[in-house]
């Protein structure tokens, strides 16, 4: 059933809050997004290595296993039993020539296929299943899995278009950007956010806010909308990269922009620098790249802490943002070190962005008493969705509301994509 | 207590010039990976932290309230003394609310001279991997 989304306007710079509060609508959003045509972003190839080697993650708020055959193909199906529905791989990750639930011991492979049952044929002629019964039919349901430079993405749906086309020639790009050398998973962090799953999608599309919210960023310097930088999307606005240039404006452009700010860019300096260092490592010269994958994940470095984000729905007012940090294998010991330290600026309790998840629940708690109360997405224009060279924008948020509504079946009359 | 009384400055000075404060998970440790969530290896480095929370970061105003189990001493090397404790940690909003927002244990190395005891080393290894909205005044 489609719901009905009275949309203010055609190009979504009226959204309704109403779409972060409604179960109907998440549960739609699992079946037409999670579960269509999007490719969801399943884990990095570098943490299952070798055969055998598997590890469980989340496609929308269905668990899935990824996993790696005898032959080092890499499969993803769903962590649910045939049988009777339990979880088959509790472990977060392991390695293992099969994989057993643990309720009845129904056995599956590294690829996902039902191998075997206990009592199969019963107990001295009595009991066990009917001769018919379909071992591969009543296989859990797999998804399609493609990688990306080791970036593993999947999708449930046989319409999904290819993995290359989905991404873009910008998202292909700016993965192999930062996956070109062998990585080195260095650990992860999790942040339970008591919102809406969008509202993270929506702030990852904001580089508005960065330097607003993020007052760390603006008074040391690490980022501020003075510097050369901007948005880019793919050609349907679904994805998008926020992006900055490190050193390319002056504390004086700086305190002219925001003057009108409770920015304290004179009186703050840190003791130890070492926390801001950047060693340029890319060719490009960026020291702050963030871009996001629809529906469900962002690659994102701020000066050398490099990380993947996935986001996870856990209900329609709450979401598990899924960080796997990584370096890169040739790095030598105190360039490790400085990523572990540089990551003290992300995560949960990093020094730039704790605040998204206080933002996100603000949102959260204040627009639940709202039905007809919207958002407003003006900043940076209204109408056509286009990428720009400037960081004073939100029109992103455009973008994947357009995409969001494409795929839910709930466009409105002359919609823009 | 100077944490549970929102005395950051004083809970800073707890420390050695030459210290090491990290937050890690028991996740992490015990896949033998060294991320952490938080990281600061010398007193300057807390110090910028406090100072960026009372002057430039936003976060959810709240009482934190630890609850600390037994020390159990581990080792003495010289006049470094090591011992580990079991932490419950609580969040209470300014409406009343209150949920634990952390457990785990601490692992300290502590110098004593005299009647002078300094921290050199505090790290965290929290069970709760799974962090409520955002994790900002230190555990």
């Amino acid at each position: 059933m489609t719901p009905d989304i009275a949309w203010p306007r055609n190009d979504y710079s009226r959204v309704p809050f109403w779409l972060h509060h409604d179960a109907a609508i998440y549960e739609l959003e699992m079946e037409r997004i999670f579960r269509g045509p999007a490719w969801s972003y399943l884990c990095l190839e570098a943490e299952i290595p070798d055969a055998g080697d598997f590890r469980t993650t989340w496609v929308g708020d269905t668990p899935v296993i990824v996993s790696r055959d005898k032959d080092g193909a890499i499969h993803a199906f769903v962590n649910r039993c045939s049988h009777r529905g339990a979880m088959i791989v509790r472990a977060l990750r392991g390695n293992a020539e099969r994989l057993v639930c643990l309720y009845h011991r129904w056995c599956y492979s590294n690829s996902g296929e039902l191998t075997g049952l206990p009592f199969r044929k019963g107990l001295k002629g009595e009991g066990g299943m009917p001769q018919d019964f379909d071992m591969q039919a009543a296989s859990p349901r797999k998804l399609e899995v493609a990688s990306c430079h080791g970036m593993l993405f999947g999708t449930f749906s046989d319409r999904a278009e290819p993995l290359e086309a989905y991404l873009g020639e910008f998202g292909t790009g700016i993965i192999k950007r930062f996956l070109s050398r062998p990585i080195r998973i260095l650990g992860y962090s999790r942040q339970r956010i008591h919102g809406n799953w969008k509202l993270y999608a929506e702030n990852l599309r904001d580089t508005y806010h960065a330097s607003l919210l993020h007052e760390f960023f603006v008074t040391y310097g690490v980022d501020r909308a003075t510097q050369r930088g901007g948005v880019k999307m793919d050609g349907r606005h679904r994805h998008n990269m926020n992006h900055a240039y490190a050193a390319t404006d002056t504390q004086e452009d700086a305190k002219a922009a925001y003057a009108g700010t409770a920015a304290r860019l004179d009186r703050m300096q840190l003791r130890d620098r070492k926390l801001l260092e950047f060693k340029n490592e890319f060719s490009d010269g960026m020291n702050l790249a963030a871009p996001v994958f629809f529906p469900n994940a962002l690659l994102i470095q701020i000066n050398n802490s490099l990380a993947t984000r996935q986001i996870r729905p856990q209900g329609v007012s709450a979401h598990e943002v899924f960080q796997t940090v990584f370096g890169y294998a040739d790095d030598d010991a105190a360039m490790t070190r400085h990523r572990l330290i540089s990551a003290n600026l992300v995560g949960p309790a990093g020094l730039v962005s704790m605040e998204d998840g206080e933002a996100i629940e603000a949102v959260q708690k204040a627009t639940r008493s709202t039905r007809d109360g919207c958002a407003v997405i003006e900043m940076g224009g209204r109408g056509e969705v286009r990428d720009l060279a400037h960081r004073v924008t939100e029109t992103p948020i455009r973008g994947f509301w357009s995409y969001w509504a494409e795929l839910m079946g709930v466009e409105p009359a002359g919609a823009i994509r | 207590m100077a944490l549970d009384e929102d005395r950051l400055e004083d809970w800073v000075e707890l420390f050695d010039e030459d210290c090491d404060y990290r937050i890690v998970t028991r996740e992490n440790v015990e896949q033998g990976l060294p991320n952490v969530l938080m990281w600061c290896d010398n007193k300057n480095m807390l110090r910028d932290r406090v100072e960026s929370y009372r002057n430039v970061n936003l976060y959810n105003p709240h009482y934190d309230r630890h609850v600390i189990g037994p020390l159990r001493f581990t080792d003495k090397k010289d006049s470094i003394f090591c011992f580990e404790a079991g932490y419950s940690l609580f969040q209470t909003s300014l409406e009343g609310e209150s949920r634990l927002f952390s457990v785990g244990r601490y692992r300290v190395e502590a110098s004593v001279e005299g009647n002078l005891a300094k921290l050199k080393s505090v790290t965290v290894i929290a069970d709760t991997g799974l962090v409520p909205s955002l994790l900002a005044t230190p555990i």
